[in-house]
């Protein structure tokens, strides 16, 4: 039984990195002075490249941007929606939650592309940053109504009834005592919402406009055009940004 | 004059989709009483506390606080508190911010001061900055009274109060909370199962069963004069002699037949030396079995023996 | 009580009916109507758009999607399996594994395929460091096939079937496994016939929650595949880019919403029995 557990333990290590070497390796590289796969070592200018490029820079603003309000906004409604469905569910919303998780990325997009582009025949408007943080209010609130709800499902609910007891309204119960209780499992939706937000390529790429571009979409295109260190540069400052977010959201989460 | 009762139940009943929490339940309640809802679980009486505290709206009935009817308002719009089971403390507020939260509600003056005067009455003087998880749960215990009695309400309703406290600790909790609605002078109406609070703790009693009310009355009424044999048998216990109903301490042992009064002859199965005195168990000649208590400064029976069972014809339980 | 809670739901109701629901209904409706001549719409009600999808090209492309997904799927299930065991009987680390392998998850989609365009391009690392070595003279033709695809799926989602993997066999008693011993069983033989079996909804979850995204994949099959691997999530986006036939597009996204739901269901209805 020993031997098979050290071959499983062997085998758990070569799985792991094999999740974490790629992108390891792409951030070691990112560090390579030369633009080729062949280590020459020690550099920082293709980080220096990716700062002082504007068009980076405009979408990376963009990207900050919009998935600050649509994190705003997505948590707000979120919680809400979480709560109101704590004290008693409504299975068509619920299920509807549930199908905007389960629904293909690419469905989600062009579908909100047909029906914005419906929408402009009669309102003149066009693509642009509010169509995107639109798109990314819409596929954010699932995420925050489940961290929110794990949260709320471990709550006493007597709490809230004792302080409809003690003179507070409805309103006033679950501002006073309710959100207090549930606070970190809010700030770990937000941050889950914003990692959400500013990662996302399809649904944004259908939905941008000329002047939206977001981070993304600027590295796909780097991506698309060949070989670019300064992709990996920025790869590895955003997957150690949102990495780090996800953490804080995790630890805030177990809190 | 005649105390004009704080509240009132009207013919109130609750029904669930699945079955009848309470049905028909009418009962008073006089100002400053100490009254207690006795049943087994199940029995309708948390429902009943929740009724009247506003988290339930009766079916049919009405709920009269100082003859007006709350049945239908939210719990912020009656002036009736809970001490919950579990306390219900607010995790996120120290001792003071607790009791404060229902003087804050009312846009009172004074807090700080009121807040101080009503910890002093629960002798929890000086813990005003504690969070609810530093304290132990006599403490807590201590705590929720104090923050429902704060907002001076007409009635203070508790729920199974001293059922989370350490069994070594309730005889205790259970003086000093009689002395503390002395002192108060507020009506309380708390809920238990368990027979020995419902005994000691209040002036009188109300004994539920299936949703309704079996009787009303003193503890001693209800003990020496049970009106139904569910009621004799949840108080203390019953021997059921043929059709009589006669409680241990009332059934007595003799080695001879004693005259003019009912007797039985009877075995001597088990005699246990309770320190105070003996429990003893014997058994009829039709096999029934009965207790006795007696005061071990009585006669002393073994096992084996052939004796008589006897009691007092008033000491018979009648039931309506 | 009620009324309150309605102004709570009622944000959530109008986000998910007008940008989620009302979309989905349009998209619904062109399926239904025909193309324009220069790209937009015209109400002419069809049904062609679905009956172009049964010509065998397209046919082609959503079959090479189905066995694509079900190779990333037991893919995922194969190397998932084992290392979900691992956690689930390291006592005291189990969090900090099952951290290790939710995080890359939720770093970054499009840079986690890009990893692997960065490793398995011609000039990529994988090439480079085997033609340092002399194994090979020209580059291996890594990137830009199903193969690229399947392996980029299997990375993006193996902690989709880790997960639900671990959380079934954390549930096993451990003294199953003693008994199978001690009657007799080899460590492989208890494996297959007493922990297999008893993981069976963690399983059949781990399967849904990997196949469904690797069949409605888009980003994977368009960076790692070239043009060779495509799949119904490229077709879909091309309908409504280059193509510009947005009726069919709609068709095609339907048919994948359909076969989607089909699959959810499918797997809710037989863990429902299990219970039973």
């Amino acid at each position: 039984m020993k031997r098979s557990g050290r071959m499983l333990a062997i085998y758990a290590g070569l799985a792991l990195l094999f999740l974490h070497l790629p992108l390891l390796i792409l951030a070691i590289f990112s560090f390579n002075v030369s633009p080729f796969t062949v280590w020459q070592g020690f550099s920082l200018h293709w980080y220096y490249a990716a700062f002082q490029d504007p068009e980076l820079a405009e979408s990376a603003w963009n990207s900050i941007v919009i998935a600050i309000v649509s994190t705003v906004a997505s948590t707000v409604i979120g919680t809400l929606c979480a709560y109101g469905l704590w004290k008693r569910n409504s299975p068509v919303l619920s299920n509807s939650l549930y199908l905007s998780l389960v629904t293909p990325e690419i469905v989600t997009g062009i579908s909100l592309l047909a029906f914005y582009q419906w929408i402009f025949r009669f309102w003149h408007v066009q693509l642009g940053m509010h169509t995107v943080i639109l798109a990314h209010i819409s596929f954010s609130i699932a995420f925050v109504v489940i961290v929110v709800m794990a949260r709320l499902r471990t709550m006493d609910a007597t709490l809230e009834e004792a302080a409809l007891d003690l003179g507070a309204n409805e309103w006033q119960a679950f501002r006073l005592v309710t959100l207090p209780g549930i606070w970190p499992g809010v700030i770990a939706a937000a941050l889950l919402a914003f990692t959400v937000s500013f990662d996302d390529y399809v649904i944004t790429s259908l939905v941008a406009g000329v002047d939206s571009e977001t981070l993304p979409m600027a590295i796909y295109a780097l991506a698309r055009r060949g070989v670019s260190p300064v992709v990996n540069a920025i790869s590895a400052l955003i997957v150690f940004g949102l990495g780090a977010l996800i953490v804080i959201s995790e630890r805030l989460r177990a809190a | 004059m005649t105390q004009q009762a704080v509240l009132e139940l009207r013919k109130v009943s609750k029904h669930f989709p699945t079955h009848r929490a309470v049905n028909e339940l009418s009962f008073l309640l006089e100002r400053g009483e100490f009254f207690a809802l006795l049943g087994p679980s199940g029995c309708g009486k948390t429902t009943t506390l929740r009724l009247i505290a506003g988290f339930e709206e009766p079916t049919t009935g009405q709920i009269l606080l100082n003859g007006a009817d709350i049945a239908h308002l939210r719990p912020y719009e009656r002036n009736v508190s809970t001490v919950f089971q579990n306390y219900a403390l607010f995790p996120h507020l120290t001792v003071q911010g607790n009791i404060e939260f229902g003087l804050r509600r009312g846009g009172q003056n004074h807090i700080a001061k009121r807040v101080r005067d009503v910890l002093e009455l629960v002798q929890l003087d000086g813990m005003e900055s504690r969070y609810p998880a530093q304290l132990s749960g006599g403490e807590r215990q201590r705590v929720a009274v104090a923050r429902s009695l704060v907002v001076a309400p007409e009635v203070l309703l508790l729920d199974e109060p001293l059922s989370a406290l350490d069994p070594n600790l309730r005889k205790q909790v259970r003086a000093e909370m009689k002395a503390l609605q002395r002192r108060v002078g507020t009506t309380f109406l708390f809920v238990t199962h368990d027979q020995e609070e419902a005994l000691s703790m209040p002036d009188r009693i109300a004994v539920m069963n299936g949703g309704v009310i079996e009787q009303v009355g003193t503890p001693e009424e209800i003990y020496l004069h049970p009106r139904t044999r569910f009621v004799a048998s949840f108080l203390g216990a019953v021997n059921w002699i043929g059709g009589a109903g006669v409680r241990p301490e009332a059934t007595r042992i003799a080695r001879n037949a004693p005259e003019n009064v009912p007797h039985r002859a009877a075995r001597v199965m088990q005699s246990n030396f309770l320190g105070n005195r003996f429990h003893i168990e014997a058994a009829l000649e039709t096999g029934e079995r009965v207790t006795s208590e007696i005061s071990r400064l009585d006669q002393a029976f073994a096992a084996g023996e052939t004796v008589y069972v006897w009691w007092r014809a008033e000491d018979e339980l009648r039931f309506q | 009580m009620t009324r309150l809670r309605s102004w709570f739901l009622a944000p959530s109701w109008a986000v998910m009916l007008s940008l989620f629901l009302a979309p989905l209904l349009v998209i619904v409706v062109y399926s239904f109507l025909t193309r324009g001549a220069y790209g937009g719409i015209i109400v002419a009600w069809t049904t062609e758009s679905y009956r172009r999808l049964a010509d065998p090209l397209y046919l082609t492309i959503l079959g090479r999607s189905f066995w694509i997904a079900a190779l990333a799927t037991v893919f995922s299930l194969i190397l998932g399996f084992p290392l979900a065991l691992f956690i689930s009987r390291s006592a005291s680390r189990k969090n900090l594994y099952l951290s290790l392998v939710i995080l890359p998850f939720w770093t970054s989609f499009l840079v986690r395929t890009y990893a692997w365009m960065f490793l398995l391009r011609d000039t990529g690392l994988i090439n480079t460091l085997l033609e340092r070595i002399g194994i090979i003279r020209d580059p291996l033709p890594l990137l830009y096939n199903n193969g690229a695809v399947v392996l980029g799926l299997v990375y993006s989602y193996l902690p989709f079937m880790v997960l639900p993997l671990y959380a079934a066999l954390e549930r096993l008693d451990p003294n199953l496994l003693e008994a199978a011993a001690d009657l007799g069983a080899r460590p492989l033989t208890a494996l297959f016939r007493v922990v297999v079996p008893l993981c069976g909804p963690g399983i059949r979850a781990g399967l849904v929650l990997v196949f469904i995204p690797c069949l409605g994949a888009y980003l994977t099959p368009d960076l790692l595949g070239g043009g060779k691997s495509v799949m119904v999530g490229n077709l879909i986006q091309n309908q409504f880019t280059n193509a510009r036939d947005w009726p069919f597009g709609s068709a095609a996204s339907l048919v994948l919403m359909a076969l989607v739901m089909l699959l959810l269901l499918a797997s809710v209805r037989r863990d429902a029995k299990g219970l039973l």
